[in-house]
């Protein structure tokens, strides 16, 4: 239907999402490994199991990642073949982005309040080190 | 009567929000007053004057069914054009103010301009050079010519496409009004808490509201040019094979679609602040001034690149053009294209180093910074090499390209100084800074859009632009550029900070004075190059040329001079990477028929409706007429609404238009093909 | 190439054109996805806010005093149900089955609204303890983010009330077809974000 294109990507043509309307299957175990991902980090933070807060700072962290994956795969029916690949290529390009964004913001917004702010509550914690 | 005054009050509250008649400057007794009544008269007298001159040609009809409702692409990129050139006179006449200020206002002389109108315009000028001139620029450029240099009919989403131009428009306007209704920001170009937090009226508002609506339509553009160029490009077309134009334009929209949402975010984090009282950028109740800042320059850097990646495709194609030579490295063209596509989004702190980061934080930035240098170096080498040993035609394309090789390599030379955060300490906010970022957008942006207007005017109006006004306005451009910024450069490194309506130190006022004289310099160069456009229309009949006035080597060549709607009659079969040229070399004939039926978008009246509802929308909201700005939101909900209930936005253009155009269009005689 | 060049255009000279117009190319799926994307980044810039101005509590309530988690977990489970329903159904779409399809919007749109609700519940409970967004910079960065979520979702009912009619009465044509192609990556999308708003906003905001 698209263009005798041998521009690559047009071999999918438009009906690339066509496909891919998942499973009964897909969406039920995407709803059941993200129901665990989901579960597992409330239990965690409301039933205060684990000492260190750091800790399951950290797992509550991964385990949003890993259900943001799941939904990508499961739900979004995301892979390397959709519109000839663009569309993860522009999931790429914005992961990269998202995290410059939050991570050096984070950084530097430390890094001002540390030297700029002697009273903020980052500063107490660079000075007493703990 | 007594009891009713306050009810009066409040419906008068309740219609007109904050807007009284204290709200008009223009009648207030002042200096102020007076230059913007004057000024007001001026523009109300000259534009009845279009308007009546408008309906007594009778062309309102033609005008909004040829150009305000068209989704072509090609009339977008010229009304995009238009209303950046008219921009450009509004933030020129903001330039020779401050200039005209800063020359005259020493010691006991405190000039024309009270600090809180002085403010209003350095602000105003900031903004409306970028969003309203650079920005309205190249998506004008982008928009008439990458379509046809992929051989695609029109951009993917042409009713978006209208859409855009009409927020960016009334984006624009809403910035006009604040001249004549309310004041406008005073906290500069990126309205900077706290002051964009503590201006009290309808400034800020204005802003705020005015960059959303023209943000919204450049994200729009953004995406609706990326998927143009994934999923338009002609058959053969290979991304490998793309015209540069045409790559830059797709990491300009790719930096777009990863930037603006962050603009419109902060913004309206900003609102927030004003309206309703929350805590972000406020400096009490724990809000963090710097977040502002830190955010707003993760925009704003891409944003610069966005500026200037689409010029660097324009070089990209005028040096191969008039040196007869293919783009020497193109695959390094394209790589350092991407390349600063993605580094762009890691050297926004070098505009705040002096913001207490400390060591660490500055060197990595500031690493960053004099890396993205490298690949713009490649770019400079490699048009130094497609010139090298090619047969340079000096054409005013051309000049204007040389000019920019020369000013923004230096340009770049001082951004470079200002990268190294330790110099940066020293130059921060200085007027060092303020002529290097003119050295780079106008030796950069402007030099390169009016290389582009030289370029492909021929290709959108059928005829060549004149080449004497077109020289003298380069050559008043080139040398005032110098002799206005060349003295902020010297004040810059003496320690003279931007942003003042007043010195006390006399020896300064001799630098300022040249600087004024730069900036009439440039006035002139305005001055001829808007007389190169009137020459030229006068002259049309004398200048007419064919498809392929500059012998050129992209598809937009190949087809008629101004090309039809449909763009191609066949859509190209791309073997080679300058395609035309390859065309040409094949002995590529017409063909004079064979045509088939083109299938094309139908105009449509959405994009200016809801352009005019959310105009109105953010009217409300900048003077508190809730009701107003309730309503009209409910309105572009409605309207959008109603237009997905149409599903017939297309129409077939009959294979006879075809072949009739295709007989009959403005094509050079050589390559008139045989029947069959 | 000058050599070929002149070779083949003595010869037969090669095709540069498509004789035959190609039907048009859609890039709505693309385009929608791109723009997604794009809203990516509007939620990374109040992320980043909630995360730099997070603990800012000004001497007002901290995030453990106001959140509700157990309210939170039922939130949760109604947008993840809402999102699979609206997966079965694009199923029910795909095997032309209209009335099934519009039965499982319904039951997604539903959930969707009842999200919605307890959510604006939550946000007029905290408003009624005095932990509204003027109160501290941590209260005016949970609220805008929250609410702009809660906004993409009230919208993505509108539209999902638009398409219902659309497909009853056109039909399950290309567009509509096409339509809800987006509205369902829109569905999908803002489940991904919930997935974001409660582990950082809330549960992180709890523990630190």
């Amino acid at each position: 239907m698209s263009h005798p294109s041998a521009s690559g990507e047009a071999a999918h043509g438009d009906g690339a999402m066509h496909e891919h309307h998942g499973s009964l299957r897909g969406y039920l175990t995407g709803f059941m490994l993200a129901a665990i991902l989901t579960i597992i980090p409330f239990w965690l933070v409301m039933g205060h199991v684990i000492a260190d807060t750091w800790l399951t700072i950290f797992i509550v962290l991964v385990l949003a990642v890993v259900q943001i994956f799941v939904h990508i795969r499961y739900f979004l029916h995301l892979d390397a073949r959709s519109e000839g690949g663009w569309n993860l290529m522009a999931l790429i390009f914005t992961a990269v982005l998202v995290i410059i964004v939050l991570g050096a913001s984070i950084w530097v917004m430390y890094n001002e309040n540390a030297n700029m702010m002697p009273m903020s509550p980052q500063y107490r914690h660079h000075v007493q080190g703990k | 009567m007594l009891e009713a005054l306050p009810h009066r009050a409040a419906i008068w509250n309740f219609l007109f929000g904050r807007l009284t008649l204290d709200s008009m400057p223009f009648l207030k007794p002042d200096l102020e007053g007076r230059i913007v009544l004057v000024t007001f008269i001026i523009v109300a007298i000259g534009g009845l004057a279009i308007l009546g001159a408008i309906t007594k040609a009778r062309k309102w009809g033609y005008l909004w069914k040829e150009w305000f409702t068209s989704v072509d692409h090609k009339k977008l990129g010229i009304m995009y054009m238009i209303l950046a050139t008219v921009m450009l006179l509004r933030g020129f006449a903001d330039a020779v103010m401050m200039r005209s200020q800063q020359a005259v206002a020493f010691g006991p002389h405190m000039g024309y301009l009270p600090p809180e109108h002085y403010d209003q315009i350095f602000s105003a000028h900031g903004a409306i050079m970028i969003f309203f001139v650079a920005m309205t620029y190249i998506v004008g450029i982008m928009n008439y010519v990458m379509p046809l240099q992929i051989g695609s009919r029109d951009v993917a989403f042409p009713f978006l496409n209208n859409l855009s131009f009409w927020f960016t428009f009334w984006g624009a306007m809403l910035f006009m009004l604040s001249l004549f209704l309310g004041d406008f920001s005073m906290a500069g170009w990126l309205g900077y808490p706290p002051v964009s937090e503590l201006q009290q009226g309808s400034g800020v508002d204005y802003y705020i509201w005015g960059l959303q609506l023209s943000g919204l339509g450049t994200l729009l553009t953004g995406i609706n040019f990326a998927v143009t160029i994934l999923k338009l490009r002609a058959p053969g077309m290979t991304l490998m094979k793309m015209p540069v134009f045409s790559w830059t334009t797709l990491c300009t929209s790719g930096l777009i679609i990863a930037t603006f949402p962050v603009l419109t975010a902060t913004l309206f984090m900003l609102a927030l602040d004003r309206y309703v009282g929350t805590h972000f950028f406020t400096t009490g109740g724990g809000g963090n001034v710097m977040m502002y800042i830190n955010l707003i320059w993760i925009w704003g850097h891409p944003e610069v690149y966005i500026l200037i990646l689409p010029l660097f495709g324009v070089f990209s194609e005028i040096v191969p053009t008039f040196s007869g030579k293919p783009l020497f490295g193109y695959s390094s063209m394209v790589y350092a294209t991407v390349a600063i596509m993605i580094l762009s989004y890691l050297v926004w702190l070098h505009h705040f180093f002096t913001m207490g980061s400390g060591a660490d934080v500055n060197s990595f930035f500031s690493l960053t910074t004099m890396m993205i240098s490298i690949p713009t170096g490649v770019k400079i080498f490699n048009w130094l090499f497609t010139m090298y040993r090619g047969r340079i035609r000096f054409t005013v394309p051309m000049l204007w390209t040389l000019g920019f090789l020369f000013t923004f390599t230096i340009g770049g030379m001082t951004g470079v100084m200002l990268s190294v955060a330790p110099a940066d300490f020293l130059l921060h906010n200085s007027l060092f800074l303020v002529a290097h970022f003119h050295n780079v957008i106008i030796g950069g942006v402007v030099f390169g859009s009016f290389a582009a207007v030289n370029y492909w005017f021929p290709k959108a109006f059928g005829f060549k632009l004149d080449e004497f006004w077109g020289k003298a306005s380069f050559w008043f451009w080139q040398i005032g550029f110098w002799v206005a910024f060349g003295p902020l450069y010297i004040l810059g490194l003496m320690g003279v900070t931007r942003r003042l309506s007043h010195f006390e130190d006399p020896s300064l006022q001799i630098w300022f004075i040249i600087a004024a004289f730069g900036a009439f310099l440039i006035a002139l160069g305005i001055l001829s190059f808007l007389i190169q456009i009137y020459v030229s229309i006068v002259r049309r009949k004398a200048y007419a040329v064919g498809h392929d006035p500059w012998d050129g080597r992209t598809l937009e060549w190949s087809t008629s001079s101004p090309p039809p709607d449909y763009n191609f009659a066949f859509i190209p079969l791309v073997r080679e990477r300058d395609a035309w040229t390859d065309m040409k070399a094949h002995g590529f004939r017409r063909p004079l028929d064979g045509f088939n039926p083109i299938h094309m978008p139908k105009n449509t009246a959405t994009g200016v409706v809801i352009g005019v509802l959310a105009f109105a929308c953010c009217f409300g909201l900048i003077w508190y007429i809730w009701w107003l700005a309730a309503a009209s939101l409910a309105g572009v909900i409605a309207v959008a609404i109603a237009h997905t209930f149409n599903y017939h936005h297309d129409h077939h253009i009959p294979a006879d238009e075809v072949r009739e155009f295709e007989h009959a269009g403005n094509w050079q005689p050589e390559t008139r093909g045989v029947n069959a | 190439m000058n050599t070929t060049a002149i070779d083949s255009a003595a010869s037969v000279p090669p095709e540069f054109l498509c004789r035959e117009e190609a039907p048009p190319r859609n890039g709505t799926l693309l385009g929608f996805w791109i723009y997604l994307m794009s809203d990516c980044f509007i939620f990374a810039s109040l992320f980043a806010c909630n995360a730099v101005l997070g603990s800012n509590y000004a001497g007002g309530p901290t995030a453990a005093e106001v959140f509700d988690l157990p309210g939170l977990a039922l939130n949760t489970a109604l947008l993840l149900v809402s999102s699979v329903t609206f997966g079965f159904a694009m199923l029910e779409m795909a095997r032309q089955n209209k009335r099934a399809m519009l039965g499982w919007l319904a039951v997604a749109g539903l959930l969707a609204a009842a999200f919605v609700g307890l959510e604006i519940h939550e946000f007029l409970g905290m408003i009624a303890e005095g932990a509204g967004p003027g109160r501290s910079a941590f209260l005016s960065s949970f609220f805008t983010l929250v609410a702009t979520h809660g906004l993409h979702v009230t919208l993505g009912i509108l539209w999902l009330i638009v398409l219902m009619v659309q497909t009853t009465k056109f039909g399950l044509n290309e567009a509509n077809v096409r339509r809800l192609q987006c509205l369902s990556m829109f569905w999908h999308f803002l489940d991904l974000v919930w997935v974001g708003v409660f582990s950082y906003v809330y549960l992180i905001g709890v523990l630190r």
